[in-house]
Parts: C-alpha cells; sequence; structure tokens
C-alpha cells in the first residue's frame, strides 16, 4: 500500500513523457512532411540570380520533393511585389512557410546556411 | 573668404571659367545664402552629423521646399523610421507629407533591414535598392532624393566589401539619374561619418554639430566642402523651429544697405526739438544708456507709441520684464499700450536673455523680424544679454543685428543699463560705435534728491542740441524740461524749484524796491509842487500887497497935491 502510490504516480509520469515523446516524434514527421512557400528575387538574367536560381530547384529537388512551391520573381518586372517584401539586395530567398519567416540574400552558393535557413536537416 | 578655398576654387572652375556650377536651391532659410544659391544641381550632397541634430528634417526640408517652392518633386528614402512616424514628425512644422505624396510631388519608401531575419549565403548586390530608389524617382518625376541614413545597411549587412562597392556605384548612378540627392550619416569618432562614407560623396558636405557653451545648446552648419564653388566657411548657427530649419548667416552682410533720410519722431516733442526738431533718422539705430530707474524704458516704450500712432509696426522685445508688467508702468504715466497691441501694431515678446544662446536669440530676432515686418525694434535691455556669451560674441551677435536691421531699414532703440560708477562714454559691450544716436539719462543725487537728466551724447547726420534737459516723468507723460543754469551751477528738481522761486522773489522785492522809490520820489515832488504852491500864493500876495501900497501912494501922492493946493488957495497965498 505503501509502495504503490508511487509505483502510481510513476506509471502516470511514463506515460506522460511517452505521449510528449510521441507528439515530438509526430511533430518531426509532420515538419519533415511539412509543404514549403518559397519565394526568389532575382534581377534579370546576371549571373548571380542565374546561379541562385538553379541552386535553390536542386535544394527543393533533393529536399523537399513534392512539397514545395517556390515562386520566382524578377525584380525588373515586379516592383510592386518588392516592396512589401522590402527587399533591399538581390537575389534574396524569402521562406514563408513553415513559418519562421526567414530570408536569405546571396547567390545561395552556401548550401549548408541555406538548408539552415530553411530548417532542413541534411540527412 | 580665406585664400585656401579661393585657390581651390580657382583650381576646379579653370576649365569653366566664370560660369557658375549649376545649383539646386534648398529653400531653407539661410542656408542657400552661404552656399552661394544652393546644393550642387545633379550630385549628392552628404550631411553629417550626431544624432539629434537635424540631418533628417534638414533631408526633409530640401524636399518639402523643393516640392512645393521649386516645382521639383523629390524622393524620401528611409533606412530608419516608417512613413507613419516620419509624417508625424513632421507633422509639427505645418508639412502635410500625405498630401504631397497624394499630389505625386513626394514619395516615401522605407527600406528597414533586419539584421536578425537575414542570412547570407554567398554574393550579392543591392540592386534592389537601385530599382527602388529608380522607380520611385520615375512614379513621380523626382529630381530631388534624400538617402537617410544609408549607413544603416552596414550594420544590417556583414559583407561591408559589397556595401561599399554598392554605395560607390549607388552615387555614381544617382548622378547619372541627375537627381539632387543628400545622403545623410552618421557622424564618426574620428571621421566626419561612421563608415567613411564621404569617400563617395566629394561634391559637398555638410557638417551639422550640437555644442554646449555654458549650459546653453546651439546647433551649428558647416559647408566642410563644396567642389566647384565658392561658399562660407563658418560655423554658422541654425535653429529648428516652428517652421522648419533656420541657418543664420553672419559674415555675409555687407555694409552697403540704402540709407534713408527719412525722419521718424520719437514720441516726445521736446526730445524731437533736441534731434534737430524732427527727431531720429528711419533705418538709425539709437542707444539709450543710464543707470538703473533712470527712465530708459520709458523713453522706448514713448518710441513704441509713437511708432503704432503713425500705423507702424512696432516689436519690443523685453529681456526683463513681461509684458503685462510693462503695459502696467506705462499706464502710470498716462502711456496706454494696450490698444496697440489690440490693433497688432505692437507685439512684445518677452523672453529670458538665458533661454537661448545668443545665436539663438539672433535667429528668433530674423525670424521675428520676416514675419511680423515692424518698421521700428526695441531691445530693453541688451545688458541682460551679456550674460549669455563672451564679450567677442556679444559684440559680434549686436554688429550682425545692427548690420541686419539697418539693411532692413528698420529703426532700432537699445536700451543699455550701466552699472554706477563706470565713465559715461564707456558701455559695458562696447558697441556705442555701431550705434547712430546715443541717449544719455543719468540721475543726479543732490540735497537729499534723485533727478533725471537727459543729455545728446552724439546723433549722426543731424544737427543736434548740445543742452542737458530735466527729464521727468509724471502722470501726464515725459516732460524735459530746462535745467537751472546759472551761477555756474546745473540744478534741477527741487533744487531747481528753490532756486525758480528765490529767484522770483528776489525779482519781486527788487520791483518793490522800485515801486517804493518811485512812490517816494513822487511823494516828494508833490510836496515840492505844493511848496512851489505856497510860494506863489505867497508871492501873489506880496505882489498885491505892493500894488496896494503904489496905488496907496499915489493916491496919497495926489492928495496931498490936492490939499495943498486947497490950502494955498485957503492962504490966498500969490
Amino acid at each position: 500500500m505503501v509502495n504503490e502510490k508511487p509505483s502510481e504516480e510513476n506509471q502516470l509520469m511514463d506515460q506522460e513523457s511517452d505521449n510528449l515523446m510521441a507528439n515530438l516524434e509526430q511533430a518531426i514527421a509532420d515538419l519533415e512532411q511539412q509543404p514549403y512557400c518559397l519565394r526568389l528575387y532575382i534581377a534579370g538574367t546576371t549571373p548571380r540570380s542565374t546561379r541562385a536560381l538553379q541552386r535553390i530547384k536542386s535544394i527543393c529537388e533533393t529536399y523537399l520533393q513534392g512539397r514545395y512551391e517556390l515562386e520566382v520573381i524578377d525584380v525588373y518586372q515586379s516592383s510592386e511585389q518588392m516592396h512589401l517584401d522590402n527587399i533591399v539586395a538581390i537575389p534574396t530567398l524569402i521562406k514563408q512557410l513553415p513559418l519562421p519567416l526567414q530570408r536569405m540574400v546571396g547567390d545561395l552558393s552556401d548550401t549548408e546556411k541555406v538548408l539552415f535557413g530553411l530548417d532542413i536537416v541534411p540527412k | 573668404m580665406p585664400l585656401v578655398i579661393f585657390i581651390i576654387q580657382l583650381n576646379n572652375t579653370s576649365k569653366s571659367r566664370n560660369v557658375q556650377l549649376p545649383k539646386c536651391p534648398t529653400g531653407i532659410q539661410g542656408l542657400d545664402e552661404i552656399t552661394g544659391g544652393g546644393l550642387p544641381k545633379g550630385r549628392p550632397t552628404l550631411v553629417c552629423g550626431s544624432a539629434g541634430c537635424g540631418k533628417t528634417l534638414l533631408g526633409m526640408e530640401f524636399l518639402v521646399r523643393g516640392a512645393t517652392e521649386y516645382g521639383e518633386p523629390g524622393v524620401f528614402i528611409s533606412f530608419e523610421e516608417t512613413v507613419e512616424e516620419l509624417t508625424q514628425n513632421v507633422t509639427s512644422l505645418g508639412w502635410d507629407l500625405e498630401q504631397l505624396v497624394a499630389e505625386k510631388k513626394l514619395a516615401i519608401d522605407c527600406l528597414y533591414i533586419e539584421p536578425s531575419e537575414i542570412q547570407e549565403t554567398g554574393e550579392y548586390d543591392l540592386e534592389g535598392i537601385f530599382i527602388r530608389i529608380g522607380y520611385a524617382i520615375d512614379s513621380i518625376g523626382a529630381k530631388r532624393v534624400v538617402l537617410d541614413t544609408i549607413e544603416v545597411l552596414f550594420s544590417g549587412l556583414s559583407n561591408t566589401g559589397i556595401v561599399r562597392a554598392e554605395l560607390r556605384r549607388l552615387f555614381r548612378w544617382l548622378k547619372t539619374k541627375g537627381v539632387t540627392a543628400i545622403i545623410t550619416g552618421e557622424r564618426g569618432d574620428n571621421s566626419l561619418t561612421r563608415q567613411g562614407i564621404e569617400e563617395y560623396v566629394s561634391d559637398c558636405v555638410i557638417r551639422l554639430d550640437q555644442r554646449i557653451y555654458e549650459e546653453l545648446s546651439t546647433r551649428r552648419l558647416q559647408i566642410f566642402k563644396y567642389r566647384g564653388s565658392q561658399h562660407g566657411s563658418n560655423e554658422y548657427p541654425f535653429l529648428i523651429e516652428e517652421n522648419g530649419i533656420s541657418v543664420l548667416p553672419i559674415t555675409s552682410i555687407g555694409l552697403n544697405h540704402s540709407v534713408s533720410s527719412d525722419r521718424i519722431s520719437c514720441g516726445i516733442p521736446r526730445l524731437d526739438a533736441m534731434l534737430g526738431g524732427q527727431g531720429y533718422f528711419r533705418g538709425s539705430s539709437v542707444l539709450v544708456t543710464g543707470m538703473a530707474g533712470t527712465g530708459k524704458s520709458t523713453i522706448a516704450a514713448a518710441f513704441a507709441a509713437a511708432t503704432c500712432q503713425r500705423g507702424e509696426k512696432c516689436l519690443y522685445l523685453a529681456f526683463e520684464e513681461a509684458p503685462q508688467q510693462i503695459l502696467r508702468n506705462m499706464r502710470s504715466i498716462g502711456m496706454d499700450l494696450e490698444p496697440y497691441i489690440q490693433q497688432e501694431l505692437l507685439q512684445i515678446q518677452a523672453l529670458r536673455p538665458t533661454a537661448h544662446g545668443l545665436e539663438v536669440h539672433l535667429v528668433q530676432i530674423h525670424r521675428s523680424l520676416s514675419y511680423f515686418q515692424p518698421t521700428t525694434v526695441i531691445i530693453d535691455p541688451i545688458s541682460n544679454l551679456t550674460l549669455t556669451g563672451s564679450p567677442l560674441q556679444i559684440k559680434a551677435f549686436f554688429m550682425r543685428l545692427i548690420d541686419y536691421l539697418k539693411s532692413q531699414q528698420v529703426t532700432v532703440l537699445m536700451n543699455n543699463l550701466i552699472s554706477g560708477g563706470s565713465s559715461l562714454e564707456n558701455t559695458e559691450i562696447g558697441i556705442s560705435s555701431l550705434m547712430d544716436t546715443w541717449l544719455e539719462v543719468r540721475v543726479i543725487e543732490s540735497n537729499g534728491e534723485r533727478n533725471r537728466i537727459l543729455q545728446l551724447i552724439k546723433s549722426r547726420g543731424m544737427e543736434h542740441s548740445n543742452q542737458v534737459r530735466e527729464f521727468r516723468l509724471t502722470s501726464q507723460g515725459i516732460e524735459l524740461v530746462d535745467v537751472y543754469l546759472g551761477q555756474n551751477k546745473v540744478l534741477t528738481g527741487t533744487a531747481r524749484a528753490i532756486q525758480e522761486l528765490a529767484d522770483k522773489q528776489a525779482s519781486l522785492r527788487r520791483q518793490q524796491q522800485v515801486a517804493n522809490r518811485r512812490r517816494e520820489l513822487e511823494q516828494q515832488r508833490q510836496v515840492i509842487q505844493a511848496q512851489i504852491a505856497t510860494l506863489q500864493m505867497q508871492m501873489e500876495a506880496e505882489k498885491t500887497e505892493l500894488d496896494h501900497l503904489n496905488q496907496e501912494e499915489s493916491l496919497e501922492k495926489a492928495g496931498f497935491l490936492q490939499d495943498q493946493e486947497r490950502i494955498a488957495q485957503l492962504r490966498r497965498a500969490d
């Protein structure tokens, strides 16, 4: 009788932690399955812009196949959108989903940083 | 103008001799004067200074004035503040940015960079800025651009190499766009700007500064560099006022103002008479010196009243008394200034001399002058301003002020309180040489009373009285009375009255003496005449008696003869 109570509590706690673990695993799994919404700003066909476009495409194909949406905006064509996203540097990649919002400037040549910025855990 | 600048200017303009660099007027009060017409047209200008100097405001005023006064639309690119913040900040200056934006005279774009949100993943450029500025310029056909503060880019982006290269490209690009640009920059420790962007903007550099001297803060502006143009090289004080920035050019005023020979009354008829019968010259400067309580303010108020009576405007700068106090005090001598205030002919501005530095005072006086347009200005007293600066500064201050007033044909009357015991010919500020007319009010203390006397020490360009007058303040107004002169002494007040009374009595006594003497003589004459009459009567009487005697004698003689004849007859003498 005396020992029973703590053991019950232990059981409860074990259950709770199990649940938590399950939730976390589920969350990670969800994250891995979350759709990505990306927007890339480029300036025409400058080498830097083309390079950035190629890089993001290959990263998406490698890590986010089938669950990403990539919008490419040419700043020469659409300056309105550029104001809304407050673009200063070109090229700029914005990760709109999943949250949090993240901006990356540059031609995306530093793949490690890009993956980190996109919350993609390299496999 | 220093020689160095002259030489630099020669080198720069040797190709296009005598052709002035095209300039873009800023519309900022005073700035165009010291830059000789404005900022270099179609080129970028760097405005640098520490926080709170008014850099953003200068940029904004440049655009607002351009849009409203010169028909040049402008673009404001803010790297720090949002559109709402900018709009709110300048609303108090009476600038409606929303209206200007709606009228397509102004475009505002905010480029903010949040370092925490940004990952740098390789090479990039700042084409985004170019496109956005270009878009803003093209959308309203802008001629003016302000970038405030572009150095923020350095804190937002870690690759300073890229930022520097892009800034260099940006400034060059702005030149090709043909826009006149202002780029603001935060002041660095050892350089003009924290990031040294003065390297890229080399056409014109304006430095703003805020300094504190004896607890009084003054903002200053200096044209640090102006390639291809002559410019004032001094530090000029400036003010942020209700309607924007106001820069005060100190040395740009020459001595070639036109001179009027028109005369205006000083408000005291007897004093007008002393001043050649017509009063002060219009546009002249009048100094009234005297110790405390000699009636300087009253002379000033009389001048103010006379100005308003002519229907002209008078600005009264009171550094000692509150307006209501002045009005009350003047009422006590029968001078009511209240109606003039209601008619907006008289404006009394009371402020503490220590409220601002001298420069700020000067700027404010300038502003009041251009706003109120008075024909006379009264400063009562100037002596208190000495508290706010060094003697050199004060002298320069008055020199500039008087010069400016003269150039505007404004008559100025200044009161100067001098400490007792100092020599008369020495004003504390040493400005008497700048003045055209100098009145001295002195107090003579004798026989247990103080009396005011007034004299003209100088009055340029007119025949003026050399006489000392007693200056009396009565409930009917100001009176100038002749002093008692005579027997090697000058008497005033009661002593004068006593002396005058004594004189009167003496003359009365003399008159009485004369009358007495006259009476005596008359009496004497009458006595003599009476005597003459008596004698004459006596003479008459004697004459009558004599006649009688003669008659008797002749009768007797005749009787004797008759008698003898009769006797002879009787005797029958033969």
